[in-house]
């Protein structure tokens, strides 16, 4: 089960995996709501998260996540790195990998870039996204709060809205939710597409309250300020007017619909902020907590193939 | 010298049978077709395939400027383990040949270290910044066989059109060569738009970028009158664009890139980025689209689009490596897979690979004919091999081909009747395009 040394894309996961992933989350998610958050399987374990674009979140969460398990983090971001003083990627992981690091966590602004990096390091890597290609943990842990408000993760009607063109989030969603049987649908504008979409297994519309239309999950992508004016959509006020999600438009969705959002959310963008934080709808929170739990069960299950003993059963040992 | 026992493919005739070549002083002295008995001292041909060496237009060598890529030394022999006897270089040297001095620079260069013949474009615009329009006058007197930018296109249709209605006044060269891809599509591109880079997250460009920039050049060399070489054509859209332009009579020609015409977008698989190439590689149906039109002969020439990088350069995420491939020591094999493929006999292919090039550049190579120079690649078009990258003789290893099973090879490269490579002699035996097939 979960037999990968690294975790690239969730296009590589099977059922078997996303499943074990699933499973092992939930007993995480459990544990970060005791007192007692400390777990040990990471005892003894290096994680340094490498970070080439600025993150808070995710850099938090995937601190926190392996904290709690007894590793010890280190954070790098490319500000403070030589990268910017022209040392190259691989130089940079191979430099790294010198300090035998057990599990490297990446983020890069290039599709690919993580891939590459895992060639050139002997430990576990977990790609927190690369360019505009895959985001996986992010599909876990949307898979995570799917699962445990839905009851299942497939046969449901998922509709993803916004920047997909751009989004790694959406790939790796795609990816998923797909390999679990389900149906996507993706809301966009024809400028915020892919190319050749149509090859994707997904339905597309162009009219969100179309393609709003009975789903149990409404996924919203955030739309970076950059692409807002003039570039790829006219202007914010038609963007929203056309794919916010509002209470209006959520209303074509299945009355007990949930609505997702990656974050960090362009509250009067692409989402109202009476949906946001409408408690019986919006999951954008529980999304959050999940992500902890979700990296947790990651970060255990790549530890597994760290040879040597395990952190607990070192100390034992040593006690 | 006697070459008996080959296998003569005149690309000029367009014949192709057994024969034997005389040459004297450099040039072909007699060519006699069908099976004639070699007169003792006559070096045997062994029955392999002798044509016109190759003229390759747009070979990138380092000089001026960045001699740890590529030399004049390391591409000329690269070259002429190809059978590559004619190399047309790039002016995106540092500095580029925007300056007379360069070309001379250059020719005193390639006279010194290369052992096969090398001609120089000169640079379309100063800098190559595609801005102001280069000593185009000055340049051709200093030898220049063409005007152009190399890989960088010329965006402003004002300027190009200047350019051109300049350039088609002077007697000669008389010849723009264009990398004609759309700037703004193109821009921070590094694929082609499709479900294949789709899916990756890839910058990437829609094919019809090509086209447009195909049309636009088209109707500026209608309007200008000066001759027109489209570098790499390598879409269906492009093409049909150049067919009705050849239908109206146009000076315009095309050529096309052995990685263009042997790969397409999904080799680049997993980001490899010996694949990333300018332009980036196509859909199959385009590639197949390009193999047709080379056959056919609406793409005029092929060409290996030679360019050098070192490791590091390419030893990064796919959208920051940098474009390009070497080219020169897989040019036949590659061009090849036409020929193995069905599409296009050998007299066919060694037109686009000699006699086209020549034409468009006013060379006199390009045909098995008395007066002709003894510019001759001897090969065997059925021998198999596995391309080791290690082995090529370029100074810089980045096929896209390596450890790709192959098939053709060059035994022997003639230059003005001397030998300047033999597969197993003194050169070959060093390396050249890889080990042989098990």
């Amino acid at each position: 089960m979960f037999a990968h040394r690294s975790l690239l894309a969730a296009s590589a996961l099977s059922q078997e995996d996303i499943r074990a992933a699933l499973d092992l989350a939930e007993e995480y998610v459990a544990l970060n709501r005791r007192r007692d958050k400390k777990g040990a399987v990471l005892r003894g374990l290096t994680q340094i998260n490498l970070f080439f674009e600025p993150s808070t979140r995710t850099q938090a969460s995937f601190e926190l996540a392996g904290k709690r398990l007894g590793a010890d983090v280190m954070n790098m971001s490319v500000g403070s790195s030589s990268v910017k003083k022209g040392e190259t990627l691989i130089d940079t992981a191979v430099t790294l990998n010198a300090m035998r690091p057990d599990l490297l966590v990446v983020r890069h602004q290039m599709s690919g870039a993580v891939a590459l990096l895992s060639e050139k390091v002997n430990c576990a890597v977990i790609n927190a996204g690369d360019g505009a290609h895959e985001h996986p943990t992010q599909a876990l842990l949307d898979a995570l709060t799917i699962r445990r408000r839905k009851g299942r993760l497939s046969r449901l009607t998922i509709a993803i809205c916004g920047d997909i063109l751009h989004s790694r989030v959406a790939r790796s969603n795609i990816a998923l939710l797909d390999r679990m049987e389900n149906r996507v649908r993706l809301v966009a504008p024809p400028t915020l597409l892919p190319p050749d979409i149509d090859a994707w297994r997904v339905e597309v519309f162009q009219d969100m309250a179309e393609g709003l239309r009975g789903a149990d999950v409404v996924m919203m992508l955030r739309l970076q300020s950059e692409r807002m004016s003039g570039g790829f959509v006219p202007s914010v006020r038609e963007f929203h007017h056309r794919y916010g999600l509002d209470r209006e438009k959520l209303a074509n969705a299945a009355p007990d619909a949930i609505v997702m959002h990656p974050g960090p959310m362009n509250r009067g963008v692409e989402i109202d902020a009476v949906v946001a934080d409408d408690l019986e709808r919006s999951v954008i929170t529980e999304q959050v907590e999940m992500g902890v739990a979700v990296r947790m069960a990651v970060l255990d299950l790549l530890a597994r193939h760290v040879p040597g003993e395990t952190g607990a059963a070192a100390a034992e040992a040593r006690a | 010298m006697i070459l008996a026992n080959a296998r003569l493919i005149d690309p000029a005739s367009g014949r192709e049978g057994p024969g034997a070549l005389t040459v004297e002083k450099g040039l072909i002295a007699e060519v006699r077709w069908g099976d004639v008995a070699a007169p003792p001292g006559a070096t045997d041909c062994g029955g392999h395939a002798l044509a016109p060496g190759f003229i390759d237009i747009g070979v990138t060598v380092g000089e001026p400027g960045a001699r740890h890529r590529e030399s004049f030394r390391s591409a000329g022999r690269a070259a002429a383990a190809g059978g590559v006897t004619t190399i047309i270089v790039q002016p995106d040297t540092e500095p580029c040949v925007d300056d007379p001095a360069i070309l001379d620079f250059i020719a005193r260069r390639a006279d010194a270290a290369a052992p096969v013949r090398v001609h120089a474009m000169g640079a379309l615009t100063k800098g190559l910044h595609g801005r102001e329009m280069a000593e185009l006058g000055l340049l051709a007197d200093a030898g220049a066989v063409a005007f152009t930018d190399g890989a960088r296109t010329v965006a402003d249709a004002r300027v190009f059109r200047r350019c051109l209605a300049y350039a088609g006044g002077l007697s000669r060269p008389g010849l723009v060569i264009h990398h004609a891809q759309e700037a703004r599509l193109s821009d921070g591109a590094c694929a082609t738009e499709g479900a294949f880079a789709g899916r990756l997250g890839l910058p990437s460009a829609p094919a019809i970028a090509e086209r447009i920039a195909v049309e636009r050049d088209i109707a500026i060399a209608e309007l200008t009158g000066c001759r027109l070489h489209l570098a790499c054509v390598s879409t269906r859209g492009a093409l049909a664009a150049l067919a009705r332009a050849r239908a109206a009579g146009l000076a315009v020609t095309a050529g096309t890139s052995i990685h263009h015409l042997s790969l397409n977008e999904l080799d680049v698989g997993n980001w490899r980025t010996f694949f990333r190439l300018d332009p980036p590689l196509r859909c199959e149906d385009d590639r197949a689209a390009t193999a047709q039109a080379v056959a056919d002969g609406l793409i005029d020439v092929v060409a290996s689009h030679h360019l050098p990088w070192d490791e590091e350069s390419k030893r990064v995420p796919f959208e920051a490596a940098a474009t390009g491939a070497v080219g020169l020591e897989t040019l036949l094999p590659a061009a090849l897979t036409l020929h193995h493929a069905g599409l296009a006999d050998l007299p066919t292919l060694m037109a686009r690979l000699s006699l086209a090039p020549a034409r468009l550049l006013g060379l006199p190579g390009g045909r098995l004919e008395v007066g002709a120079p003894a510019d001759l690649t001897l090969f065997d078009p059925d021998a198999p091999f596995v391309l080791d990258r290690f082995a090529l003789l370029s100074k810089s290893k980045n096929t896209p081909f390596d450890r790709r099973r192959m098939t053709g090879r060059v035994l022997r490269t003639f230059v003005g009747g001397v030998t300047v490579f033999e597969r197993g002699g003194p050169e070959g035996s060093r390396g050249g395009a890889g080990a042989d097939a098990a």
